[in-house]
C-alpha cells in the first residue's frame, strides 16, 4: 500500500490534550466508517516510527480528520498535538481495516460503545449516519473520565435527534450538574441505555483493552450473539 | 523517499531496537488485539484436530491428551501488525511438527481455525521444521483468555495475527485459502521484516 504525502489544512483542539487535524489528501481512495490509517513521522536523520489512527471523518467529506489524544510518553502522539501546524505535510497510508466498519446498507439497529479515545472511529460512523439522514437508530454509549475529555461535545448534542441518541457516561470526576451517567460501562447501564438483544443490534466497541474486554464480555453475558458484537482495542501501550 | 516532519526527533533510544523489524516499536506491556468477544471454551469441550486436505479428521486430542504431548519451552519477539514487537517473551507448547509427526500429506498450505471463527492461512512449510507451536503457556503461568488461551498458535516469525488466539484445529490444503484478516486487507503471508502489513506491500 502506498504512502499519501498529505497536508494539514486544519487544527481544531478538541480536549486540553485532544486536537483534530484536518488534512488535503490528495488521490484519497476513499474510506468506509469504522477504518484507520497509519501515519509515518521521519527525522532529518531518516529515524521514523509509525503509528494508527483511526479516521474521525465519515465517508465522502472533503478532508481527512484524524483525531489524536496525546500520550505523554508517546512517540508520535505528543507531535501530532503539539508541533504540527497547518501547512505541514504528513505521510500516511490507508485506509486500513475492513472489519470494524459500519455500512449504510446495513438496516439494523446499531450500539456503539466508546472508551476515551476509543470513540473516534464511532464518531465517523455517527456523522455519516447523520449524513446520510440514516433511518437505522444508532446509539453510542460513551465513557469518558471527566467531562473535560469529553471529545466532540457539542457535536455529539446536535447530532441526537429521533434516529441517534447519545449517553455519555464520566469515571472519574462529574460535577454536580452534571445531568449525563456516571461510572463504568456495565451490564446495567449497557441495558438501560443500549438496545436489548432481541433487536439484534450491531454491536461496535473500540476503546483501550480492558474497557472493550469488559464491554463484550458484558454484552454477551446479557444476551448478544457474539457474532454481532466487533471490537477494536488498543493496548495502553504508552506507544502512541 | 520518505519526507522529513519538521521538528520530528523521535524517541529512538530504546534497548534493543536494532532487533526490530522496520516500523515496529517496543512495547513492555501486552496489548490485545481480537475482532470480537473473547470465547471462553470449556477445557471439558475443549479438543484440537487435524483434518487432511481431502477434509478427513486425522487426528484429535482431548485437551488432557494434548497437555500429554511433548512441549516445549520457547523465548522469542513477537511482532504485532499495529506496531509493536514484545522481545525475549516465554512459550510453552507442543511443535506443529509434534501435531503432524506420522500424517500423510500432500497438502502446502495450512489454515488455522479457532474459537469464535477466526481462521487465518500460512505456507505448510512456515509451521514445520521448529517455526510454530501450539502455545498453552505464557511467562511461566497458564495462557490467559483475553491472550488467546487455552491455547494459541505461536509463529513468531510472522506478524502476530497469525499467531491465531483460542486454536482448534488445523486444516491441511492444496490451494491457499485466505484467512480472516488476509481477507480483509492484511496481507497474505505477513514478514514483518520485509513489513508485509497489507495487500500490496
Amino acid at each position: 500500500m502506498r504512502w499519501l504525502v498529505t497536508t494539514v489544512a486544519e487544527t481544531a483542539p478538541e480536549t486540553v490534550d485532544a486536537v483534530s487535524l484536518r488534512l488535503d489528501v490528495p488521490d484519497w481512495p476513499g474510506h468506509r466508517a469504522g477504518q484507520h490509517v497509519d501515519v509515518r513521522l521521519t527525522a532529518e536523520d531518516g529515524y521514523s516510527a509509525q503509528r494508527s489512527f483511526s479516521i474521525a471523518s465519515p465517508p465522502g467529506a472533503a478532508r481527512l480528520e484524524l483525531t489524536v489524544v496525546r500520550i505523554d510518553d508517546g512517540e508520535v502522539s505528543p507531535y501530532l498535538t503539539t508541533v504540527v501546524e497547518v501547512g505541514d505535510q504528513l505521510e500516511l497510508r490507508g485506509p486500513i481495516g475492513g472489519y470494524f466498519v459500519w455500512e449504510a446498507a446495513d438496516t439494523r439497529p446499531v450500539l456503539l460503545v466508546g472508551g476515551g479515545s476509543g470513540v473516534v472511529p464511532l464518531m465517523a460512523m455517527l456523522r455519516h449516519h447523520a449524513a446520510l439522514n440514516h433511518q437505522a437508530a444508532m446509539q453510542l454509549v460513551y465513557s469518558a473520565r471527566t467531562q473535560h475529555d469529553i471529545l466532540y461535545r457539542d457535536e455529539l448534542d446536535r447530532l441526537v435527534d429521533a434516529h441517534r441518541a447519545v449517553t455519555i457516561t464520566l469515571t472519574r470526576q462529574s460535577p454536580s450538574e452534571w445531568s449525563g451517567r456516571r461510572g463504568r460501562v456495565d451490564s446495567d447501564l449497557l441495558s438501560d441505555s443500549g438496545w436489548p438483544p432481541t433487536h439484534e443490534p450491531r454491536c461496535y466497541v473500540c476503546g483501550p483493552t480492558a474497557f472493550v474486554e469488559a464491554v463484550a464480555n458484558d454484552l454477551v453475558a446479557i444476551g448478544h450473539e457474539a457474532a454481532n458484537v466487533k471490537t477494536e482495542r488498543f493496548g495502553p501501550t504508552g506507544g502512541g | 523517499m520518505p519526507i522529513v516532519s519538521r521538528g520530528f526527533g523521535g524517541r529512538r533510544r530504546q534497548p534493543g531496537v536494532g532487533l526490530l523489524p522496520p516500523g515496529q516499536y517496543i512495547v513492555d506491556d501486552f496489548p490485545v488485539l481480537t475482532a470480537g468477544p473473547t470465547p471462553h471454551t470449556s477445557l471439558d469441550d475443549w479438543d484440537f484436530t487435524i483434518v487432511d486436505e481431502t477434509g478427513s479428521q486425522v487426528a484429535r486430542w482431548t485437551w488432557p491428551e494434548f497437555r500429554g504431548l511433548p512441549a516445549e519451552s520457547i523465548t522469542v519477539d513477537i511482532h504485532c501488525v499495529t506496531k509493536w514487537s514484545k522481545l525475549g517473551t516465554d512459550w510453552t507448547g507442543v511443535s506443529v511438527d509434534e501435531l503432524l509427526d506420522g500424517i500423510e500429506t500432500s497438502a502446502a498450505y495450512v489454515v488455522a481455525f479457532s474459537d469464535g471463527d477466526y481462521t487465518t492461512n500460512l505456507p505448510l512449510s512456515d509451521v514445520l521444521d521448529g517455526q510454530a507451536w501450539v502455545a498453552f503457556g505464557y511467562d511461566g503461568g497458564d495462557l490467559e483468555a483475553e491472550h488467546g488461551g487455552p491455547a494459541r498458535l505461536l509463529v513468531p516469525h510472522l506478524y502476530f495475527w497469525k499467531s491465531a488466539k483460542w486454536v482448534r484445529g488445523l486444516q491441511l490444503l492444496n490451494e491457499d485459502e485466505p484467512g480472516f484478516w488476509e481477507a480483509l486487507g492484511y496481507h497474505n503471508y505477513g514478514d514483518p521484516w520485509r513489513e508485509q502489513r497489507y495487500w500490496g506491500d
